[in-house]
């Protein structure tokens, strides 16, 4: 198990190299990152706030979904919090595989769920106007395919 | 002899994300009421606490709830010693 919530920075490299490992062929790797100013949303910075124990048994619970479903070497689950800027990275999810598909869904599915089930929030600051995220339809959607 | 502490008939209460800014506060213990057998008979003992709880909990479908960090419904069983979370639908990512 390799869940994460920390208010450090991660470096994206260092985790694609700690997930190497002899019978690994494959490594995907998403990075949440906090959209800029110029974006449509205007968002100069962001607190994340969560719920400390019950956000890592939710995170390893989606690992371990992830796990009973495709033949994973290994799997990393780093996620931020408190204050982050603009251009900011936020979350990131590795999977490491022998090979690429089982990779790619895997790194999909942990995403899809951690949006959905990990109890985390976002306040967004634009100028002094704080406000908090709601919630999107479209992350229920995604995460619905995996449970047809 | 073993000194025997009394039976827990508190709560846990905790409160995240503009639900907590409603209530004015993160955790509170709150001592259990008779006749409380779920997290929906807990609700309008919490919404008679101020206007801010009544606000935080006006709209039932707009919160989640977790029983001892787990996820729940209102209709989880509740019981003394226990942490029941209200918070909105999450955001993180």
């Amino acid at each position: 198990m390799a869940v994460r919530v920390q208010t450090e920075d991660f470096d994206v490299g260092a985790e694609s190299r700690a997930l190497q490992a002899d019978a690994v062929g494959a490594i995907a790797l998403f990075v949440g990152t906090v959209r800029g100013l110029s974006s449509d949303n205007g968002v100069t910075a962001m607190t994340l706030e969560h719920y400390p124990g019950m956000t890592e048994s939710e995170l390893e619970r989606i690992e371990a979904e992830a796990r009973a479903r495709w033949p994973l070497e290994d799997v990393t689950i780093i996620h931020r919090v408190g204050r982050l800027e603009a251009g900011d990275q936020i979350v990131l999810v590795g999977a490491a595989s022998a090979h690429r598909q089982a990779a790619f869904d895997a790194a999909q599915f942990i995403m899809d769920f951690l949006k959905t089930d990990a109890p985390f929030w976002k306040a967004e600051e634009r100028g002094d106007e704080t406000s908090w995220v709601d919630a999107r339809e479209s992350d229920d959607v995604a995460r619905k395919r995996w449970t047809s | 002899m073993t000194i025997t502490t009394p039976a827990t008939s508190s709560l846990s209460v905790r409160y995240f994300a503009w639900m907590r800014e409603h209530t004015g506060t993160a955790m509170e213990t709150v001592t259990l009421p008779d006749n409380v057998a779920c997290v929906g008979d807990l609700v309008p003992h919490l919404t008679a606490m101020s206007e801010g709880h009544a606000l935080a909990l006006k709209n039932m479908q707009a919160v989640r709830v977790a029983v001892n960090r787990s996820y729940g419904d209102l209709d989880t069983p509740v019981a003394g010693g226990d942490e029941v979370a209200f918070f909105p639908p999450v955001t993180g990512g």
